[in-house]
């Protein structure tokens, strides 16, 4: 069985940690050979943040290199075009339409490229585009976009919805289960 | 049962599993967790100690008094505490030691990329190397009976993909471990020249027993490969890498135990094979050993000693395709910046428009030295503004003195900042230090240091008073300012820079990522008002940006610090 490669990608802060934590005890529990890579620290000041899962019979590099990831997850649209080069032929990017402007954009230094998906649609990805902040803010928080996010990538996985909704209770604190719950519902049924 | 952890939580279960009592470290990405996740077992000690030199002495403490002990650090950690580190390796242990080092490979969160196995080369002392979760468990919590059985410390190297990438653990009991006596021995702990000298063919002689035991060490071993043309020798996390590439084709010797290395099993391994390469990160340590042993091999003639490799980099490495994939229009960068609301930002701001020279310092705030504050000269290494700013005072006299500062936080003027102080206050050179107190060890995650009140479990402690310490080393004036007040800031600045002596601000406001700290409700831009001026964008605050030539707040960052609105010389910026 091959192994299976999903990039997250997004703002630091944005919760792309517990997005991969939660793929990864879903997987787990699943019966796969699991590894998830994260990078703490610096990167988390608002900087561009990257997550890698990669699951299967047997996982060696917990890294996913260029044209490796079966499927981007991207929770802000300009970080989707940054790590597009990590996408495998035939991959999908799943992506928050969500601009959140990067520090030289802020200070005038440089512009957002506003036509970013469009481009990469235009080279042959599948771009699968939702607005996953209002889908968040139905569900009850801004906070929730991770959720909703995982929800939409749920729709290329065969792994039935309760197993989903079983993860997310074992991964979120219990007073956010619910919200969660909601979120990745919204996701799921966009 | 089996759980999906990180390789410094499975690290911190196989210590517990193998007997741990003590614990003390100091944070340091990528190392913080393990400490952090062994705090959570309440049947041992474990504590932030104020810097590596004093958590590697305590738990040496420990160890001597009879429990098993450990300490974790960042690779630049050891260089603190390297001094107990050589001479730990003359007395040895009572109870097993172990000292766990993080590398930073690529500097993901580091100053520099050294490569931590020239200590165990240097201090003489066995060093392990896991390559996965499940190895950092398994490594972890046999170090001690190692430690125990060669009466040394052991060293346990990870780096920063081993540190935070999560694979799977079967974890296990904790085994019921009976202290161990506290027999007083002077010519094993008393280390002066007479002991000293007898202990240190010990050393030598457990060293040559080390490298017979890494001849038969279960975690040195060899994957059998099907194509004898090419051998490689790895450890760590290039191992994974090596195998994502070669599967089972290519026979790999796979080493655990990264110092002593087995010289008879690399001799075998390489006579085995047609060609010989060694894939390791930084260094070409394990290259240098085998080339000493007359044995041709390659490795740094394909591989940089720069920088992270990955499956990529071995195939490349080896002439292989990489994957196909595209080259997207590059796309502006996303560089770590201040938080909405960081109470550092105020400060930085002040210093920027004040034109003063900044020694800066390792924490959340070496981020004042980007766009648009740009406000920052100098950051060498934990401690180093106080003291650099000393040197570049006495170096340059009037033309600095009143024109350039120290800045550092709480947590490191604790671990190395106050030593500098004392030389300041004692060798007297005219410095204005600023001491960045946000209440927190914030860069590494918020860990408690000694000027919180709070110990590592966030219950009372024993609390620091910045204002006292300063006085009582000699400073006579220390002024305190909230770096959310930006006209106080400049009033405080102008102050100390013109006095005549030593002085101390401290730019005292709890981080704005801590739970205990309110926030505001978002501030508003009144565009009508809004001339677009930009004046609001010379703070560089992520939640400001600029829309239709007005300024835009945006209020899920926002947390209503205020500092913009007293940057608007028109009002338009409201609470």
């Amino acid at each position: 069985m091959k192994t299976t490669s999903v990039m997250i990608v997004g703002v630091g802060g944005q919760g792309s940690l517990l997005a991969s934590r939660l793929l990864g005890n879903l997987l787990t529990a699943e019966g796969y050979d699991v590894k998830v890579s994260e990078v703490h620290g610096m990167s988390q000041r608002g900087g561009s943040v990257v997550t890698y899962v990669k699951f299967g019979e047997k996982v060696y590099s917990p890294i996913i290199d260029l044209g490796e990831a079966d499927f981007i997850v991207s929770f802000e649209k300009l970080e989707a075009a940054r790590y597009a080069s990590c996408l495998k032929d035939g991959g999908t990017v799943v992506v928050n339409t969500q601009q959140i402007d990067p520090m030289p954009v802020i200070t005038g230094a440089a512009e957002y490229p506003a036509d970013a998906l469009d481009k990469l649609a235009a080279g042959g990805m599948h771009i699968d585009a939702i607005d996953a902040l209002s889908l968040a803010e139905k569900a009850g928080s801004a906070r929730a976009v991770n959720i909703v996010l995982m929800g939409r990538l749920a729709k290329y996985f065969g792994i039935p919805e309760e197993k989903w909704l079983a993860a997310i209770e074992t991964t979120v604190a219990p007073k956010f289960v619910e919200l969660n719950k909601a979120a990745f519902d919204l996701g799921y049924h966009a | 049962m089996k759980k999906l952890m990180i390789g410094n939580e499975a690290l911190a279960r196989g210590f517990y599993e193998g007997g741990i009592g003590v614990v003390s470290s100091y944070p340091g990405t990528p190392s913080t967790e393990i400490t952090e996740f062994l705090s959570g077992y309440r049947d041992i000690y474990s504590e932030w100690a104020p810097n590596e030199k004093v958590a590697a002495e305590v738990a040496f403490g420990a160890s001597l008094g009879g429990k098993r002990s450990v300490c974790c650090m960042k690779h630049v950690g050891l260089n603190v505490a390297a001094d107990p580190l050589f001479t730990l390796s003359y007395t040895g242990v009572n109870a097993g030691m172990v000292l766990c080092v993080a590398d930073d490979p690529a500097m993901h969160s580091s100053q520099n990329e050294q490569d931590s196995r020239h200590y165990a080369i240097a201090a003489k002392l066995p060093m392990l190397e896991p390559a996965d979760s499940a190895e950092a468990h398994a490594f972890a919590k046999a170090s001690f009976d190692l430690s125990e059985q060669f009466d040394t410390l052991v060293l346990m190297r990870i780096c920063t993909r081993i540190a935070h990438s999560q694979s799977i653990v079967d974890m296990g009991e904790r085994a019921d471990v009976p202290d161990k006596e506290y027999v007083k021995t002077p010519s094993k702990y008393i280390m002066m020249p007479a002991y000293a000298k007898a202990r240190h063919p010990i050393v030598e002689e457990r060293m040559a027993k080390l490298a017979e035991y890494a001849e038969n060490c279960p975690f040195n071993r060899i994957d059998a490969g099907t194509d004898k043309s090419l051998g490689i020798i790895t450890a760590g996390t290039c191992y994974q890498y090596v195998k994502e590439v070669f599967g089972d084709k290519v026979p790999v010797l796979k080493l655990g135990m990264v110092h002593p290395l087995p010289e008879k099993m690399i001799r075998d391994f390489a006579a085995s094979v047609d060609r010989l390469v060694v894939v390791e990160e930084l260094d070409g340590v394990i290259e240098s050993f085998v080339k000493n042993l007359g044995i041709p091999v390659e490795g740094k003639n394909l591989f940089s000693p720069i920088g992270e490799y990955s499956q990529a980099v071995v195939a490349k490495a080896f002439g292989l395709p990489e994957a196909a994939h595209a080259t997207p229009d590059a796309v502006p960068g996303r560089p770590p910046m201040m938080c909405a609301g960081c109470p550092h930002r105020g400060l930085f701001y002040t210093l920027s428009k004040n034109k003063v020279t900044v020694i800066g310092d390792i924490g959340c705030y070496t981020l004042g030295a980007v766009a648009p504050l740009n406000a920052v000269d100098s950051v060498l290494c934990m401690g180093a503004s106080v003291s650099g700013l000393h040197g570049f005072n006495k170096a340059r006299g009037e033309a600095s003195e009143g024109k350039s500062v120290a800045v550092i936080g709480d947590s490191t003027f604790m671990h190395s900042g106050v030593t500098g102080l004392i030389d300041i206050a004692y060798n007297g050179s005219n410095s204005t230090v600023i001491i960045l107190d946000n209440s927190i060890t914030g860069m590494t995650g918020h860990q408690q240091n000694p000027t919180t009140g709070m110990d590592i479990h966030g219950d009372p402690a024993g609390k620091i008073d910045l204002e006292a310490l300063c006085h009582a080393v000699g400073i006579r004036r220390v002024a305190v300012v909230d770096p959310y007040d930006l006209a106080a800031c400049d009033k405080v600045l102008k102050e100390e820079l013109a006095a005549k002596e030593p002085s101390v601000i401290i730019s005292r406001r709890p981080c704005v990522l801590l739970k205990s700290v309110k926030k505001n409700p978002p501030e508003k831009v009144n565009a009508d008002k809004c001339r677009g001026c930009r004046a609001c964008m010379q703070i560089g605050c992520p939640a400001i940006s600029f829309k239709d030539k007005k300024a835009v707040i945006d209020a899920t960052l926002c947390v209503g610090c205020g500092v913009c609105n007293q940057k608007c010389a028109f009002g338009a910026i409201e609470a």
